[in-house]
């Protein structure tokens, strides 16, 4: 689950983290106060952030500075109800909902600190760079050896060591290490915590004055740890998502919405994602991907197929089902009712295999609802590209 | 001869007493498995469809002789679960339970460091050797016995490649399904080398998915110490950036782990790439010279 900027600052700063000063403004008015607080008590101006989640928000124009209370609520007025487009918003972009208010720092260097979960070792690594504020894939690419990686012990966590040595190898001077040290210290404890899958901040920043502050901050937590964090769960910001996405995570459905006109339903994310791909080897695109799950009720497959059929683009649907614990008869169950309920006009194929196919098939066939059913999976990709071309009765029923 | 599991297996099952684990411990034993017990904490002495009930592994290890586990703990207990199977020496730990907590499994990787137990998993189908036994929620029904291993990050793209092959008359050694976690105990590598050990294998089929390296490091081991055929096969060549497919591990992040640098990977290591799903079963008979 990704949260916005403000939210994680608010939880670094509890773990001590040091953050900029400033609050969330959701409206004009708000902007204008955290401004003005700001201005008063010592800042020499304010930064405007837009706060979606995405990066590259700069280069779109979601981040400005205002020298004065009016100018804050100029731009945040201007902001608020934008579309933001950035590099990784796609063209459709995303409206601005909120604000970031916070005093502007008189920036020295600018650093880069990520906490991930290493896959190969198993063990969550520090990364440290001296290249801060650009983009850290960019440099990773670029110049590897530009990174520093520090793996942690689970069994021990960030040793003190281990924290001067990223300190030194950042460049920071003699006296900012033992700060440096706390620094990076909370920030591993806010990462275990609150059993983050990625905490990033770029930039870290020295100030002229040799401060060290999180100019920014990235967190994403582990989505199969949210049961143990309630408050966190709260932070889900849902107009940040994809409306259907929602809905099919109400039914604990796997679903990410695609750009293609074929709908797909398919159990198991590998299958799921190798049914896109013979979507495509077919010469359609796919609509979505849409893991049912190995455990799915026919209550959530009539979901998923509503799911599906609300989204418009979708031409043809293609259900491509290997039973091992989900059922094959299970899922025809599912089909059948969620297809009288929506009373579907569109072409809907199914490829079904493995635990009580024939009893599945049979629900099917009795079911008196026109599907088209293929062979194989190559079979099934074929009639639902030509279905979704509106090329109509390429295999008769039965 | 197959890997890891065979009809010396004895298996017990954690979490048996449950509904999942009651179901897939009847159908493993159908299949032949040796079911021997279940661990459910609280409900020791008591009898579960007729198999003893224990307390702790341990207990259930010494009075049944089990060398084997099948974990059906909910996710977040399984760590646990798997730290007590490999605290009681088990040979072999297999964890169904998809969901775990990273940094749960970063602790259970931790403390399996150092100990004999072998983790396949978590979030697997588990792993079958056709005739023999099943450990896992495979459909046995689709399998045949014979040559060709099989490893896989996905379960139901693994029943897929299975049933492509067993329609051809090709039969399968074992198939293992290491799991669609970031964090797992048996990885590519590990099978291969004891594919390429195993008498009764004579290929493998190697099934990757987007996200992480794991591929590239099999591709390199293949290239330097493989000597039988490979053929593979990578899901998610049309899947975005930056979006999680399901898998937790299913991500390419930070524009690494695409399907197209994949299975470049494994091209450039003589791996014969199946770009369909559809063609996985026909690329393997390809690579092995049958004509079916």
């Amino acid at each position: 689950m990704k949260i916005h900027e403000y939210q994680a600052k608010g939880i670094l700063k509890k773990y001590g983290v040091s953050v900029p000063s400033g609050s969330m403004a959701a409206s004009r008015e708000e902007a204008e106060a955290e401004a003005k607080h700001l201005l008063s008590t010592g800042a020499s101006g304010v930064v405007v952030k837009a706060q979606i989640h995405a990066g590259g928000r700069g280069k779109g124009g979601g981040v400005k500075i205002a020298k004065s209370v009016s100018e804050a609520g100029d731009l945040a007025a201007k902001m608020l109800g934008m579309k933001l487009v950035t590099h990784q918003t796609g063209p459709e972009g995303r409206i601005v909902r909120r604000l970031l208010i916070e005093e502007t720092l008189p920036i020295e260097k600018e650093l880069y600190l990520g906490i991930l979960v290493d896959r190969a070792e198993g063990k969550p690594v520090f990364m440290a760079s001296a290249a801060g504020g650009m983009d850290i894939e960019q440099v990773a690419a670029e110049t590897p050896d530009a990174i520093l990686k520090q793996y942690i012990d689970p069994g021990m966590g960030l040793e003190a060591f281990q924290a001067r040595k990223i300190a030194f190898q950042l460049g920071l001077k003699p006296q900012q290490i033992n700060p440096a040290v706390k620094f990076l210290s909370s920030l591993y404890k806010a990462f275990l915590d609150t059993d983050c899958s990625m905490l990033e901040i770029n930039p870290f920043i020295t100030t002229t004055d040799g401060r060290l502050f999180a100019l920014d901050a990235k967190v994403t937590f582990d989505d199969n740890a949210l049961f143990r964090h309630p408050d966190l769960r709260e932070l889900r910001d849902i107009t940040e998502e994809d409306p259907l996405e929602v809905e099919a995570s109400k039914y604990s459905l796997n679903y990410i919405k695609l750009e293609g006109s074929v709908g797909c339903m398919v159990n198991g994310a590998g299958l799921a994602m190798a049914t896109m791909d013979i979507i495509k080897y077919a010469g359609g695109m796919p609509a979505n991907f849409l893991d049912v799950g190995g455990g799915a009720n026919a209550e959530q497959v009539a979901h998923a197929f509503e799911i599906l059929l609300s989204d418009k683009s979708v031409k043809a649907v293609l259900i491509n089902i290997f039973g091992g614990i989900l059922r094959v008869d299970t899922l025809a169950t599912g089909v059948v009712e969620a297809a009288r309920k929506t009373n579907i006009k569109l072409p809907v194929v199914l490829r079904l295999e493995g635990t009580n196919v024939n009893e599945g098939k049979k629900i099917l066939m009795d079911s008196g609802l026109n599907f088209i059913v293929a062979a194989t999976m190559k079979d099934a990709a074929d009639q639902v590209v030509a279905a979704a071309r509106g090329i109509h009765g390429v295999t008769e029923w039965r | 001869m197959a890997i890891l599991v065979n009809k010396e297996t004895r298996l017990i099952v954690q979490g048996l007493t449950g509904r999942e684990g009651t179901f897939h411990a009847k159908a493993c034993a159908a299949y032949g498995t040796q079911v021997v017990g279940g661990v459910t904490p609280g409900k020791g002495g008591t009898t579960h469809e007729g198999w003893p009930i224990f307390n702790t592994v341990r207990e259930a290890v010494e009075k049944t002789g089990a060398n084997t586990t099948v974990i059906f703990v909910p996710p977040p207990f399984a760590a646990d679960a798997i730290m007590e199977a490999a605290d009681a020496d088990l040979d072999l730990i297999v964890c169904i339970t998809e969901g775990i907590p990273t940094l749960d499994m970063v602790k259970a990787w931790e403390f399996l460091q150092n100990r004999r137990s072998r983790l396949i998993g978590p979030n697997c189908p588990g792993i079958i050797s056709p005739g023999k036994c099943k450990v896992g929620i495979m459909p046995g029904s689709i399998h045949k016995e014979g040559a060709i291993g099989i490893v896989s990050r996905s379960g139901t793209l693994t029943y897929e490649a299975v049933h492509q092959l067993t329609q051809r008359g090709i039969g399968q050694s074992t198939a293992i399904g290491i799991g669609g976690d970031p964090i797992i105990g048996t990885t590519f590598v590990d099978a291969l080398d004891l594919f390429n050990r195993d008498p009764q294998t004579e290929a493998v089929i190697m099934i990757g998915e987007i996200g992480g390296n794991a591929e590239e490091t099999a591709a390199e081991f293949v290239k330097n110490h493989m000597k039988k055929p490979v053929v593979g096969f990578i899901a998610g060549q049309t899947a975005p950036a930056g979006r999680r497919m399901g898998h937790a591990g299913a991500i390419i992040s930070g524009g690494t782990g695409t399907a197209s640098e994949k299975m470049a990977a494994l091209e450039a290591a003589g791996i014969r790439v199946a770009k369909s799903p559809a063609a996985i079963g026909e690329t393997l008979a390809a690579a092995i010279g049958v004509n079916v």
